[in-house]
């Protein structure tokens, strides 16, 4: 076995180079079946962080999880962001938080990844200040029989289901420190 | 109401505390306690980790279905001109021009293949083209500092730069970042995500910055350090690093091949 490299943080000046024209945009604005996911990333004090960056990743409504190219599609002539075709699903977005610490995503719901488990949109979270990301989920509903949700209390577990908004919009917000500090994952 | 902000610390504060973790870390290793791989997300001397850190432990998740998987790239995701950061703009930027190239790997040693790889980067007087980087350095019209490219077969990665320049910031009083280029790095799976720094070899800021020094463990260290090669050099042209990078993380093939 290798050793691995080593995580730094993003640091606060990835603007010019992570985030992409639609990067939260996994669907046509008014696409049918669309879902639209938003919320805050707060720090240790309650304060919104307005230099993170989100990652999701994601079973396309059927569950699969081949994914494809298209994400970050680039015009070969001016070598400017191209946006995504709107043909395929990716299954990948990445949203820089706002001024507000405020990300919004808009999406297919997932489906299970496999039989009989509870959809989510797995969540990898970027900072200045943190010196390595850190992975959640986003459960769109609660249901038994998920064997991470059953591994928690009831108050860890609420971290991690979104909250029905009018309209097929879900709030979720992610706390990296504090007395609502959501559920972070490590994989063996 | 108005608060006047602290004054910033002093360089020996910072260091006081950076050799305190680093001599507890280094008892507790050769007490027999794992080496430290990758760097503290609570690491105190680095103050914009204090608020920006879970305090509970991580969670193992019992299965990843999803992170097993990952996102995929193409070559409708890159242009060929995106690994030349000296070639998008109509002039030269000025600085050392340098090439660095290496191989992604995982931790089996197998080459990861046709993945994203991206960079961002100061210019060599250390200013990043971003309207909140207030350094009173000069911006370099014909320098943007980004990249991106796919792996090849083997795994390798190549972009043409400039040498960064080292750069000052607020984390304490005469806080400055050794030269550094910013990598991007995606695996097989969500789970082998890598954001991380690559550094110059022998730089005199190595001691001092509590980024770097996040890591613990010295070996662990030496692994964000590039090495200069002097057969990637090109005479009359450009001077050549070589930087490998092993990603962490479990993948689907290694599960598969794990049963
Ligand atoms: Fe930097």
């Amino acid at each position: 076995m290798r050793e691995p490299t080593p995580s730094q943080t993003v640091g606060p000046f990835f603007g010019y180079a992570l985030p992409f024209a639609d990067g939260g945009d996994l669907v046509p604005p008014g696409h049918p079946g669309a879902i639209t996911m938003h919320g805050v990333v707060h720090d240790g004090a309650g304060r919104p962080i307005p230099d993170a960056l989100l990652e999701f990743w994601q079973a396309d409504p059927a569950g699969g999880l081949d994914g494809a190219p298209d994400s970050m599609r680039r015009d070969p002539v001016t070598g400017t962001f191209a946006g995504r075709s709107g043909v395929g699903f990716t299954g990948f977005g990445r949203v820089a938080t706002d001024a507000d610490g405020h990300w919004t995503l808009r999406t297919l719901p997932p489906g299970p990844a496999a039989p009989g488990a509870l959809p989510y949109i797995s969540v990898c979270v970027f900072a200045r200040g943190l010196l390595h990301h850190l992975y959640t989920r986003v459960y769109l509903e609660d249901g038994p029989g998920d064997p991470l949700l059953d591994s928690l209390d009831a108050d860890r577990r609420a971290t991690l289901i979104a909250r029905p908004e009018p309209h097929a919009t879900y709030r979720f917000d992610v706390h990296l420190q504090g007395s609502e500090e959501t559920v972070f994952l490590e994989f063996g | 109401m108005s608060t006047t902000p602290p004054a910033p610390e002093p360089q020996a504060v910072i260091d006081a505390e950076m050799a305190e973790i680093r001599a507890e870390a280094e008892k507790a290793r050769a007490d027999g306690g794992p080496e430290e791989l990758q760097p503290r997300r609570d690491y105190p001397p680095y103050r914009s980790s204090l608020l920006r850190h879970p305090k509970r432990p991580l969670v193992a998740a019992p299965e990843a279905f999803t992170e097993l998987r990952g996102p995929v790239f193409g070559v409708t995701d890159v242009t060929d001109l995106d690994g030349d950061l000296t070639r998008q703009h109509h002039g030269e930027p000025l600085g050392e021009r340098i090439v660095v190239t290496g191989r992604v790997l995982d931790r089996e040693g197998r080459p990861v293949r046709g993945q994203l790889v991206e960079i961002w980067q100061a210019n060599a007087a250390g200013r990043y083209a971003h309207k909140r980087d207030q350094h009173p350095a000069p911006l370099d019209p014909n320098f943007t500092g980004t990249g991106r490219c796919l792996t090849d077969d083997e795994g390798r990665y190549t972009f043409t730069s400039i040498k960064p320049g080292a750069y000052p910031w607020r984390n304490h009083l005469n806080a400055w970042r050794p030269a550094h280029i910013h990598f991007s790095l995606f695996g097989t799976a969500f789970t082998q995500r890598l954001v991380t720094q690559m550094y110059f070899p022998n730089d005199p800021l190595f001691p001092y910055d509590p980024i770097f020094n996040s890591i613990t463990d010295e070996r662990a260290r030496q692994r964000l350090i590039a090495t200069y090669d002097h057969d990637l050099s090109s005479p009359e042209w450009s001077l050549g690093y070589r930087w490998d990078i092993v990603l962490d993380g479990p993948s689907a093939t290694w599960m598969e091949e794990g049963r």
